[in-house]
């Protein structure tokens, strides 16, 4: 099931830029904006953000993990962290991780409070 | 068929039930039908003899996943293959191998009421998934009200007390549980907080009615202005059935509404991803499914200001209801809702 909607709709996760609009989406952006937003963010044209062969060397030129096994290239958290600096964003794990360097209280929120 | 059964038709029935199907949401909904064009692309999907359907390039969307790996994981009660894997290894699989945009960590027995009782595991699983993995992370479990009746729970059932006229004390009984399931919800959201989870999916809301999506509605709203996290809420049903009936969010009666009318309140409890559903009419075809199902998604897109999900899984958002639904079906239903019902992901 999961597989046929991947197939028939997905972006692409890692393979392409699907993880990267994703994460606009969590910002409430919606589709059209995230993907222009990514697509800016990456030098390259939004129709581009779906291509795994122009993606997938890109990623790797930018250093923010691959789709493939590739000795070197960042992994999990380093790519994040290197994600979250390419799309301008607050990722809570990179903010983690920050936070464990210099051994000071996890991150306060960016959000004003309960409103 | 709505069952997966398959069937023939001609182009005139097909489109006759592309009409019907779209017009039954219009009416129901009190929303626009599709347009001609809109249904001359239905038409022409379905009676296209291709096996797999798919979204015109530069269309793709994003897929977001309750039941989290499930599918891998778990029995037929999730159309699951219980293969032999943990979960950081079928998490690793929908990253690497299947490509998925996001994925969901979650435990097999997914409510929220059974999963506080083991949230130090399953942070330690969203810990470790946080530092090996790209794509972003949700928590996700279900906050199902059910499991706070009796007998599975302390307070008394709605279900019993209904049917022998007891309106207050069962409007009384939902009152006394939202607010038990509500702190429950927060406090698990807020463990995920704790171990930096990019987001927390509500799912199957309101499958016990107006209290349960309140309950829910109010968790949304403290995790959402108080956290970085980021909340999903994927609905149970087509509509929110009024077990209580009077209950309110920020002025709005919760019982009988529709999936853009959810839309509203779920926008105001701050959520940053809107997961509607169409239930599926299984004695119907996949083209009055569908056609009905686009029909009420694209009602919520046309107003939303966050990213919508609708839910195509079986039995949902025009998929037909069986355990094993085949792929002509789940691709059309797929860019479908991409296409026509404009959908900012699955």
């Amino acid at each position: 099931m999961g597989m046929a909607h991947a197939l028939a709709s997905s972006i692409g996760g890692i393979k392409t830029a699907g993880d990267l609009v994703a994460r606009m989406q969590l910002k409430k952006m919606r589709l059209t904006e995230a993907k222009a937003y990514v697509a800016e963010k990456l030098g390259v044209g939004v129709v581009d953000l779906s291509d795994s062969t122009l993606m997938r060397s890109l990623r790797e030129e930018l250093d923010i993990g691959v789709v493939t096994a590739v000795p070197g290239v960042a992994k999990g958290l380093e790519a994040k962290a290197r994600i979250a600096d390419l799309l301008d964003i607050r990722i809570n794990c990179v903010e983690r991780l920050k936070c464990k360097m210099t051994k000071a209280d996890n991150p306060a929120p960016q959000t004003a409070g309960l409103a | 068929m709505g069952d997966a059964s398959m069937v023939e038709m001609s182009r005139d029935d097909l489109r006759r039930d592309l009409v019907e199907g779209t017009e039954t949401a219009a009416q129901k909904g009190k929303i626009p039908p599709l347009d001609e064009n809109e249904l001359d692309y239905l038409e022409d999907m379905f009676a296209c003899p291709s096996r797999i359907w798919g979204v015109e390039r530069g269309h793709e969307a994003v897929m977001t996943k309750d039941g989290s790996v499930n599918t891998l994981c778990s029995s037929r009660l999730s159309s699951g293959v219980a293969a032999p894997i943990g979960r950081e290894q079928a998490i690793r699989l929908f990253e690497t191998a299947f490509a998925y945009d996001s994925m969901e960590v979650g435990h097999l027995d997914y409510s929220v009421k059974p999963c506080k009782f083991i949230a130090t595991v399953e942070q330690e699983h969203m810990e470790l998934l946080q530092h090996i993995t790209i794509l972003p992370l949700f928590y996700g479990f279900m906050p199902n009200l059910g499991l706070y009746y009796q007998p599975d729970g302390s307070f008394p059932n709605p279900s019993d007390l209904l049917p022998l006229g007891k309106i207050d004390e069962a409007r009384k009984a939902q009152e006394e549980a939202l607010e038990a399931c509500r702190e429950d919800t927060v406090w698990l959201s807020r463990q995920m907080v704790d171990v930096a989870a990019d987001g927390i999916n509500y799912d199957t809301v309101a499958s016990t009615g107006d209290a349960e999506f309140l309950a829910t509605l109010r968790a949304c709203e403290e995790i959402s202005a108080t956290t970085d996290m980021a909340v999903e809420i994927g609905m149970a049903a087509e509509l929110v059935l009024g077990f209580h009936g009077e209950l309110k969010y920020d002025g709005t009666r919760l019982a009988g509404l529709w999936p853009h009318q959810q839309l509203k309140v779920v926008e105001r409890a701050g959520a940053a991803i809107f997961g509607p559903v169409v239930n599926n009419n299984s004695k119907k075809s996949c083209p009055w499914n569908v056609a009905r199902a686009v029909t009420f998604i694209k009602a919520c897109t046309a107003e939303a200001t966050i990213p919508i999900h609708p839910n195509v899984g079986n039995g949902v958002g025009g998929v037909p209801m069986f355990e094993v639904s085949p792929i002509d079906m789940v691709t059309r239903a797929s860019a479908a809702m991409i296409e026509i019902g404009r959908a900012d992901g699955l």
